[in-house]
């Protein structure tokens, strides 16, 4: 048993303290009628090390990573480069074995770099403040419409068409319980994001608490959202702008600029890494005045009794272990590691390495739509766009899709698998590229598309 | 092994303020080393990552480009990896010593979890890649599931809630979801005094009204208050069991026998978990749902705060509500159930769904490491090394701080003490400032509520004896400190990165990001 210190003569030793003459006596209270005498035997016994890193090897090796083949796949989870450095800050035993910081005498590691991690997101985002992190960005998302029910006390929230419908379930499944009222709609493969946005603006109304827009938006479309912004304070109501792809900020005006009061999002793709979906780290952040409204935790500045600068967990009395029924949210952790992750990534980009790698995806993008509408049977999306476009084919894309990743293209995310059942969407393929995609990755693509289609 | 001072009391302590004003040019202490903020070092210019040059083309932005500098400073590598590696040099962490919070079960995490769930398989997989070629994910999250199940005795799971707190709102959905499928909307839930502040917090960000169900002198659910309170409005009863006392809950069966009779659930809290896993199932025990933290009794990382993982299990009567998604098997070929096939997978009850993807499939690696590598014999030696341990920090120092619950027999996992005896002026969170100076984590302090300056210590069964015994001899130097009313200790901590922090001054103007200082700014 390597992961147990304690020897037979260490436990008798500690019996004999205790005064009791076996183990099992420690456990009196358990009823007699439920206790199990022997190990669980449908369950294997103890192995070790190098027969578990077998066992798992195996199941590892039987699923398509992102980086064995040409890749597209995005639909709010990305592919991109992170720097060694990142993982061997993480793996450090005083990050990664530290416990939520509560004790900050001895906790100024993580509540430093948590201060730097909210620093960035909230410059980021365009927003005066932002939190330590939320589970992700569809939980972030909700959290956003709860905390602008509290702010206007208005219990209707209109969802865009181009948030990622994840985000919108995860929404709806939580209203249904809350009492909450949402007005969802679906993308548009043949709408423009200034049709969508004029709908959104028709559809405020004095009982509108909030409009959730993302941005890029799950076809990728790209929108200016200053005009929204003025119509929802014009009616009381507040913007919540996602962001499900934060590398994009590098280069597009942030929403906070364009006006929004709320901005969420999934931080996945800076120093996170795919992991099928989990973990990955939300971002939070609004401005200053609703801080008291604010779901999860912040680290705050302050000083220590010698005068010294030093970082704390504040304004906890919003939070559950001081409030109880009361509180902002249920919420208890953040996505700490993720999150330092996150701030590590940043850190080494800085200014310049963000807006290079945010016109490196552009640019690569751009060069990848076109040479992929010279493909017969495809059509590419109008419009703006940052790193990631939908095409219509010819055919239904699932099946294409599921062609092409057999013969070694795994080629974007198919609607029919976002929106199952809805055949005004089912052609459509959302192809996302990175700084990773190369021009043989393209040249796969389009041969793979082009094969499919025949 | 250090030699431990019995009597803990030294006349000739360091007074408060003997640390203050730093005796070096740098204001750093040899290997204790200060660090500016990244925005005192990092400028815009600077990077640690180099990118090729772009080709270039025509924009397609729609004159959406930024205009304005972001404000975000970068470094070099060198820089980065010195700035990070220093922050982490002012972390306390398992890795370093005992970190005994009770509640917390602050394990050692494995490195060979972390190595596992770097598998490029697993890592680097997206979660919308097409089903055939996810088989081995799914299989791992299957294996995960079916350890979870077999350890609890229950039939049904939701693997995707993202934390604790989550998995504890998943299992409250899913029981007021099978209410509502009765037509039966009950509007209460149950909650013991001593529940840990995310239970009626839960309970209430799902809808619930939250009524409180006091603790007996015993430290223990009162069945009887509990049993006046059940009734045909009560959709649920939340019981953490062990209990916050460290104290596990013997009428638990009597407890889930009367929920039921009115028709109620039984929701248990699993934040405890690690004192019965292989010791007893809590589906043997009436339990209808219970979340199970991985980042707890399955060793994945607490990383200063998360990410955790919070799967629930389920009984007969709830499984069928469970969220999506959620993997099937059908001979050799695993299915992900989303959506699209809800209905023809027999799941068409799943109350919607949680989180966007599947759940934390980095933990989920981290966990079934560590299920394999201890195995059905290893798990149960864990929870009887764990309760083994507190049991002896209990009795070791039953002596000399005050126990509330040492006359109601053996405690499981976690160890509890008050503040009674403590001079005039001192206090729990005294105490605890002094564990730091003797190179320990404090314990959970002030928690639960039902015992006065709680003092709430689980040391976890990855301790050898003689950690255990440095901790006793260094918890009881200080209590005796305490308990004399030792001056020196109300400046604890004396030897740490920080001296105490103004909490109060944080929260009255916060200061939440980092600005430019004003002189800066008037020079601009």
């Amino acid at each position: 048993m390597r992961y147990l210190p304690l020897q037979p003569e260490d436990r008798q030793a500690m019996l004999g303290v205790i005064g009791a003459g076996a183990v099992d006596d420690l456990f009196v209270d358990v009823p007699a009628a439920a206790r199990l005498s022997g190990p669980i035997a449908d369950l294997p016994m103890h192995a070790s090390e190098q027969a578990v890193e077998r066992q798992l090897t195996k199941l590892a090796r039987m699923n398509q990573a992102a980086g064995d083949q040409p890749f597209f796949l995005g639909a709010g989870a990305y592919r991109h480069h992170v720097p060694a450095s990142v993982d061997h800050i993480i793996q450090r035993g005083e990050f990664l074995t530290s416990y939520t910081p509560y004790q900050p005498e001895i906790a100024q590691g993580t509540l430093q770099a948590l201060f730097e991690f909210q620093t960035q997101v909230a410059r980021l985002f365009g927003c005066e403040v932002a939190n330590a992190s939320m589970y992700d960005g569809s939980t972030a998302c909700w959290e956003a419409i709860v905390m602008a029910r509290r702010i206007t006390r208005r219990g209707k929230a209109i969802l865009s068409g181009g948030l990622h419908p994840h985000y919108v379930s995860v929404c709806t499944t939580m209203a249904k319980f809350t009492g909450d009222v949402l007005e969802t709609a679906l993308p548009s493969l043949d709408g423009t994001a200034e049709q969508e946005m004029a709908r959104l603006i028709a559809a405020i109304d004095s009982e509108t608490s909030c409009v959730v827009v993302q941005n890029p938006g799950i076809l990728g479309r790209v929108a200016d959202l200053s005009e929204l912004a003025a119509a929802c304070h014009a009616k009381g109501a507040l913007l919540i702008v996602v962001v499900t792809e934060p590398v994009s900020l590098g280069l597009i005006r942030s929403p906070g600029e364009m006006g929004a009061d709320i901005v969420v999002g999934e931080g996945q793709s800076l120093g996170v890494g795919l992991n099928f979906g989990g973990p990955y780290v939300g971002l939070f952040a609004c401005a200053e005045k609703y801080v008291r409204q604010m779901p999860g935790r912040l680290a705050g500045e302050t000083v220590d009794a010698d005068g010294q600068r030093g970082f704390v967990l504040t304004l906890s009395t919003r939070e559950q272990h001081i409030r109880r029924e009361k509180a902002t949210s249920n919420i208890c952790t953040n996505s700490g590691l993720c999150a330092l992750a996150f701030t590590v990534h940043m850190t080494l980009l800085g200014e310049k390495g963000l807006r290079d790698l945010a016109t490196l995806n552009h640019a690569l993008a751009v060069e990848a739509a076109d040479r992929l509408a010279k493909v017969p049977g495809v059509e590419v999306m109008d419009g703006a766009f940052f790193n990631e476009f939908t095409l219509t084919l010819s055919k239904p894309a699932r099946p294409v899709v599921q062609a092409m990743a057999r013969n070694g293209v795994l080629g974007g995310v198919s609607l029919g698998r976002l929106y199952p059942g809805v055949a005004a969407l089912e052609k459509g393929l959302v192809v996302a590229v990175t700084e990773t995609t190369t021009a043989e990755d393209v040249a796969a693509l389009a041969d793979a598309l082009e094969e499919a289609l025949a | 092994m250090s030699t431990i001072n019995q009597s803990g009391w030294r006349p000739e302590a360091p007074q408060s303020g003997a640390s203050a004003a730093p005796a070096t040019y740098t204001g750093n202490k040899a290997l204790m080393l200060e660090e500016p903020l990244l925005f005192e070092i990092g400028d815009a210019a600077r990077t640690g990552v180099d990118l090729p040059t772009p080709p270039q083309v025509a924009s397609r932005l729609a004159g959406l480009e930024r205009h304005k500098p972001i404000g975000l400073p970068g470094l070099s590598e060198p820089e980065a990896v010195r700035h990070y590696t220093r922050l982490s040099r002012q972390n306390y962490a398992i890795d370093l010593g005992l970190f005994p919070l009770g509640s917390c079960t602050m394990k050692h995490n494995p490195r060979l979890n972390e190595k596992m769930a770097r598998l490029p398989g697993f890592a680097d997989l997206h979660p919308l890649t097409p089903v055939d070629g996810t088989q081995g994910a799914l299989a791992l999250i299957d294996l995960v599931a079916t350890w979870l199940k077999t350890l609890t005795g229950m039939p049904g799971i939701a693997m995707s809630p993202k934390a604790g707190a989550h998995g504890e709102l998943c299992g409250l959905l899913a029981i007021r979801a099978a209410h509502e499928a009765k037509g039966d909307a009950r509007k209460t839930i149950l909650v013991p005094e001593s529940a840990h502040g995310t239970n009626p917090a839960t309970a209430a960000f799902a809808g619930y009204a939250v009524e409180s169900i006091p603790a007996t002198a015993a430290g223990r659910v009162d069945v009887e208050a509990l049993k006046a309170k059940l009734g045909p409005d009560v959709a649920g009863v939340m019981i953490t069991n062990p209990n916050t006392c460290g104290l596990f809950e013997p009428d638990m069966i009597a407890i889930g026998e009367a929920v039921h009779a009115v028709g109620a659930y039984l929701y248990c809290d699993g934040a405890n978990f690690n004192a019965i896993v292989g010791k007893v199932r809590p589906g043997d025990l009436g339990v209808d749902a219970m979340h199970i933290n991985l980042h707890k009794t399955f060793s994945t990382p607490h990383g200063g705060g998360g990410p955790g993982s919070g799967p629930v299990v389920f009984s007969e009567a709830l499984a069928p509500f469970a969220p999506l998604p959620f993997v099937e098997r059908h001979g050799d070929r695993y299915v992900l159930v989303e959506e699209e096939t809800v209905a023809e997978e027999g799941h068409s009850d799943a109350f919607g769904r949680m989180v966007a993807f599947h759940g934390q499939m980095g933990m989920f690696v981290r966990a079934a490491a560590y299920m394999l590598s201890h195995g059905a014999d290893g798990l149960k030696q864990v929870s009887e090394d764990a309760v083994l341990s507190a049991n002896y920090i209990l009795r070791s120092l039953e002596n000399t701080l005050e126990a509330p619950f040492a006359a109601s027999g053996p405690c499981m996992h976690e160890a509890i003490f008050s503040d009674e005896g403590f001079a005039d002026g001192f206090s729990t969170l005294d105490v605890a400032k002094g564990l730091i100076d003797e190179g320990f984590h404090p314990m959970t302090m002030y928690f639960p509520l039902v015992v006065h300056g709680a003092m709430l210590i689980e040391p976890t069964e990855t301790e050898s004896k003689a950690a255990l015994d440095q901790f006793i001899g260094a918890l009881r130097s200080v209590a005796e400190r305490a308990k004399a009313g030792d001056a020196a200790l109300k400046a604890a901590p004396i030897h740490a990165p920080r001296r105490r922090l103004d909490e109060t001054a944080a929260a009255r103007k916060p200061v939440l990001v980092w600005k430019e200082p004003v002189q800066a700014q008037a020079a601009e």
